[in-house]
């Protein structure tokens, strides 16, 4: 068999976009349909093949020896980009699945469905982007969609106001991260990651060069919701619709992360930059950004909220996977560091859905509105037990292990000090996350609480997750692995 | 394969029974805990091993070994065996677990099936870290008891459940922080001479000095830091005063078989720790601080018998009573001869079956009178003669009559702490079995008020006699305490083939 041509191995971007473009075909055929078999199935069957192939060249080696480069360069697909794009479409695929109830009866639901898979095709782009420009068009083909879809519940006043900040956030962050490319690009000559990484040496414009890669980062920063631009993320996390919360605070910030780490690692390199301290900049922003997740989660009332800065946390220590390089495990480091995003992916979405199926059946936001719902949705409250015991660290999920093995890496570089503080998050976040279990569990439910229908979509959706948080226990090994690899493939 | 079978067999019966409808989950989580307990019954009869597990030259019996987690330097196998002293608490796992489910019948009428469903992960839980000889796997297991027991208080509890469901876990989450740090001090210690947290390994190469020093902190020091860590992380479960101050909130919340769980298993799990890491693998330090800790025990033998003597609820008498029990565990241990470690093992499942024993029986005892307060009732004798005659024999296993588990337990003990070569090892024994005669008073005081005299109760309910499947578990306890009172040779054989290569270095 002859070998497949290059352009093959941007097949899940292909397939993502393909299906973008056949639901907005339906949708034009015939408009406002409220089909929600064939709209979320073909989402449904688009992101599982994307997920297939990305699966599918991840195992038959193709992110080795390099990765493809196609389209000049434009394009890189290597373990990296194949690993976060699995890392997407997992959560596309559960978002889908989730939507499929929790839209019944809306009207734009092609719509939905469309930008959610636009959505994705940005971030998959992300992951393989090879430039800086192709960074800066793939963020915003993420972020276009996403503002429009928090605010798909049109007659909801938090949906809208929950859009326009991120909007407002989004617009200024996107300036940033723009006016910071121009810089590097003029202190470089080059948009390519490769030219960046050539040139940057020869450049005698440190300052430029420094304050060019700190706008660079404020705009990642933006994306994965770290501090100091995390002050859209509990306001949209809340405002928009629960599937939507979960596909923003889960994928679009591992999309964040996967150009963070690319730009980061190949573009301004350790071994290239020496003139900019950049790794002691994301060692403050990981601290300050787990510190403050985790204190603002634990004082919050709403779920929807908590967990928002709850994820702001998770944020923190996936940081860590920059802001521990340079000790001699870059590569486990990193390659933990996406781990605990792929582990975190499952376990935040679903606890986002979660919520989305609390939405669904009308029972109110606060912790005290949940009191009691364990006797009545047994099966759904275990799920959610799971994820939030995972992400406090408990080993009734993967988050145990990645975690253990981010902090590992991290002590294992020599920055003992920074797992510390994480640990000592970590321990505390178990507080808010218990309060959760407390309350679905503990307490007696108050009033006349009822339930109609336990909604098939939503409690796939939701068990699946479950199921994959916990046999990533077992199955570590077979993320983590290519995970390390595909870090390693960086340095 | 056989270890796996018993694992899986445990987690998918929790699942089942959880999805289970409520009226079936009690019948559905008895038989399901049959099959853990017919596998443990098949290992220990298959039980090939000698030696100890930990040591060079221990054979373990049912191991499996294999890669499970590899990256960069780090390597974590799935590492799982029995030894002589593993394979006794696995049975007294599965035994509890099928009797415990047993007692929930009567007093759980609600949310059956998750409560049948968390006892079978609790099983799970406890028997992995029974078995697991990794470090990894060990603190999974380690942790995923928290969780059932956790919820098992927290839903099903008595009045104050939250507040003792969280006491519980902060405790001894707190507990485990601590001891993980000793531990892994111990590990960066060793450097590179062990790469995997394979404990039997990482024992081993303590034990041959391999020890560096840290971050120039001495292979010496770092020994002494790593074994208080590891102690007081132990202590909280065990529970040793006076980090004991969770248990009787626990017990006394916690419902009967959650209770059954807790003292005859879980507490276990503590000493179980305390014998593997601080005694096997730092034997030098346990002897340097051998008064010391005999000084905790012989506190918490008597010091926990004073507070049973002063407890006017039955099942807090019961309670404070395994702490003076766990004592003794600790002064057999720290004797660190073969009748005390022996002794100590085999006080593990006297205890568990007999604090078992003794929670059902206050377990049936409160479900027919509503009330554990000895100044409620008093001449229960005549109206449930049966439940009465268990909790006599209970009590009087407790106190040490011949032919009991308890005895045995407790004579192997002193046999062993007495001819211990600590300073003062004479009178702290001494002073311990002075504990018994407390014990013996407060029995013999609760059962006079509760069990015998005049028929009088301050309850609206009236006194029938028990159901039998109230019955079943006690009568069983009371059986398998009397054949480990008599032929101790079953599991004690085993325990001291185990526990005989820990002396032939350090002290």
């Amino acid at each position: 068999m002859a070998p497949l041509p290059d352009w093959t191995a941007a097949a899940p971007a292909i397939l993502l976009g393909l299906t973008a473009i056949a639901l907005l075909i339906i949708d034009s055929i015939s408009p406002r349909s409220k089909n929600r078999n064939l709209l979320a199935g073909t989402t449904l069957v688009g992101t599982l093949a994307a997920l297939a192939a990305a699966v599918g060249l991840l195992v038959t080696g193709t992110g080795t020896n390099g990765g493809v480069a196609i389209y000049g360069g434009q394009i890189v697909v290597d373990g990296m980009s194949l690993f976060f794009t699995i890392i997407f479409t997992s959560v596309a695929a559960l978002v889908t699945l989730a939507s499929y109830d929790y839209l019944a009866g809306e009207n734009e639901q092609a719509e939905y469905y469309a930008l959610v898979m636009l959505a994705t095709t940005g971030m998959a782009m992300m992951a393989s982007a090879g430039s800086l420009a192709l960074v800066f068009v793939s963020f915003e083909l993420l972020s276009l969609p996403s503002y429009a879809l928090v605010a798909f519940l049109k007659d909801n006043r938090g949906s809208v106001e929950a859009s326009l900040k991120y909007l407002l956030v989004g617009a200024l962050s996107s300036a940033i991260l723009l006016y910071g490319i121009s810089l590097v690009y003029g202190v470089t000559g080059g948009l390519s990651f490769e030219t960046i990484a050539a040139n940057i040496q020869n450049s005698g414009l440190t300052g430029m060069l420094g304050i060019g890669v700190l706008m660079v980062l404020g705009g990642f920063a933006f994306k994965t919701a770290s501090v100091p631009f995390h002050f859209w993320a509990p306001e949209a996390y809340e405002g928009a619709p629960g599937p939507i919360s979960a596909f923003l605070s889960s994928a679009s910030k591992a999309a964040g992360f996967v150009v963070a780490f690319r730009v980061f690692t190949v573009a301004f390199g350790l071994d290239i930059v020496s003139s900019v301290d950049w790794v002691l900049a994301f060692q403050v922003l990981a601290i300050v950004t787990m510190t403050l997740g985790n204190f603002a989660a634990a004082t919050q009332d709403n779920v929807k909220r908590m967990l928002a800065y709850s994820s702001v946390g998770q944020a923190g220590y996936v940081l860590i996977g920059l802001a521990a390089l340079g000790g001699g495990q870059d590569a486990l480091v990193l390659g933990m560091s996406m781990t605990h995003l792929l582990v975190y992916g499952f376990m935040n979405t679903g606890a986002f859905l979660f919520i989305a199926l609390a939405e669904h059946w009308d029972i109110g936001r606060t912790f005290a509105d949940y009191n009691g719902l364990g006797s009545q949705a047994p099966i759904a409250c275990a799920a959610m037990s799971v994820f939030m015991l995972s992400l406090a660290g408990i080993p009734l999920g993967g988050g145990f292990l990645s975690k253990y093995f981010l902090f590992g890496a991290a002590v294992g570089a020599g920055f003992w000090w920074l797992a510390a503080i994480a640990i000592v998050n970590s321990v505390l976040s178990l507080y808010y996350y218990l309060r959760v279990v407390r309350a679905m569990w503990f307490e007696e439910s108050n009033g006349d609480r009822t339930i109609e229908g336990y909604p098939l979509g939503l409690y796939t959706a939701v068990i699946a997750a479950a199921v994959v948080t916990v046999l990533l226990i077992p199955a570590f090994n077979f993320v983590a692995d290519p995970a390390v690899d595909a870090a390693a493939a960086l340095f | 394969m056989i270890i796996e079978l018993l694992l899986a067999f445990c987690l998918i019966g929790a699942v089942v029974v959880f999805v289970l409808p409520d009226e079936y989950a009690p019948v559905g989580a008895l038989t399901a805990s049959l099959f853990p307990l017919v596998t443990s019954f098949v290992m220990w009869l298959g039980f090939d091993g000698s030696g100890n597990a930990f040591l060079e030259g221990g054979q373990l019996a049912h191991e499996t070994m294999v890669q499970w987690i590899s990256l960069g330097p780090y390597t974590i196998n799935w590492h799982v065996g029995v030894d002589g002293i593993s394979m006794p608490l696995v049975v007294l796992a599965t035994v509890l677990t099928t009797l415990a489910i047993l007692t929930a019948w009567t007093p759980i009428d609600e949310r059956r099936s998750q409560f049948y469903g968390l006892m079978l992960l609790l099983e799970a839980g406890l028997l992995g870290v029974f078995v697991a000889l990794d470090f990894f796997a060990w603190l999974v297991f380690w942790e995923v008891v928290l969780v059932p027991m956790y919820m098992l208080i927290g839903v099903w509890g008595g009045p104050r459940r939250k507040y003792a469901a969280v006491k519980f876990f902060v405790y001894t989450n707190l507990a485990t922080l601590v001891m993980f740090l000793g531990f892994m001090a111990l590990v960066f210690g060793l450097g590179d001479s062990v790469s995997t947290l394979d404990m039997p390994a990482i024992t081993q190469a303590i034990r041959a000095g391999e020890l560096g020093s840290l971050a120039g902190i001495a292979p010496g020091t770092i020994k002494t830091v790593a074994f208080v860590a590891m102690f007081v992380g132990f202590a909280v479960k065990v529970p040793v005063v006076p980090v004991h101050t969770w248990l009787p909130d626990a017990h006394v919340e916690a419902p009967t078989p959650a209770s059954v769980m807790l003292a005859g298993a879980l507490l276990k799990m503590g000493t179980y720790a305390l014998l593997r890491f601080n005694f096997t693998m730092l034997p030098d330090i346990a002897a340097d601080f051998a008064p010391f800790i005999a000084l905790l025990a012989v506190v918490s033998v008597i010091y926990g018998a004073m507070l049973a003597l002063a407890q006017q609820d039955l099942k807090r008498i019961v309670a404070y009573s395994s702490i003076s029990s766990m004592g003794f565990v600790i002064l057999g241990l720290v004797a660190y001869t073969e009748y005390g470690l022996g002794g100590a093992t085999f006080q593990m499942l006297s205890h568990g079956l007999l604090s078992g024993l003794l929670f059902a029986s206050v377990g049936v005892i409160y479900n027919t009178t509503h009330t554990r307060m000895v100044g409620d009732m008093s001449g229960l004798a005549d109206r449930m003669p049966v439940t009465t005659g268990m909790f006599v024999a209970g009590s009087f296993g407790y106190m040490g009559l011949p032919f009991m588990a308890g005895f045995m337990g407790e004579y192997f003990i002193f046999q062993g702490s007495f001819a211990a070569d600590f300073a003062g090892s004479m009178v702290f024994t001494a002073v311990a079995m002075f504990g018994i005669v407390i014990v013996a008073g407060y029995f013999l005081y609760a059962m006079q008020r509760t069990l015998f005299g005049e028929y009088r109760l301050e309850t609206d309910y009236t006194v029938g006699r028990a159901a039998v499947h109230d019955i079943v578990p006690l009568a069983v306890l009371v059986v398998l305490v009397i054949v480990l009172g008599t032929a101790p040779n079953i599991f004690f054989d085993m325990i001291t083939d185990a526990v005989g290569p820990m002396l032939g270095g350090g002290l």
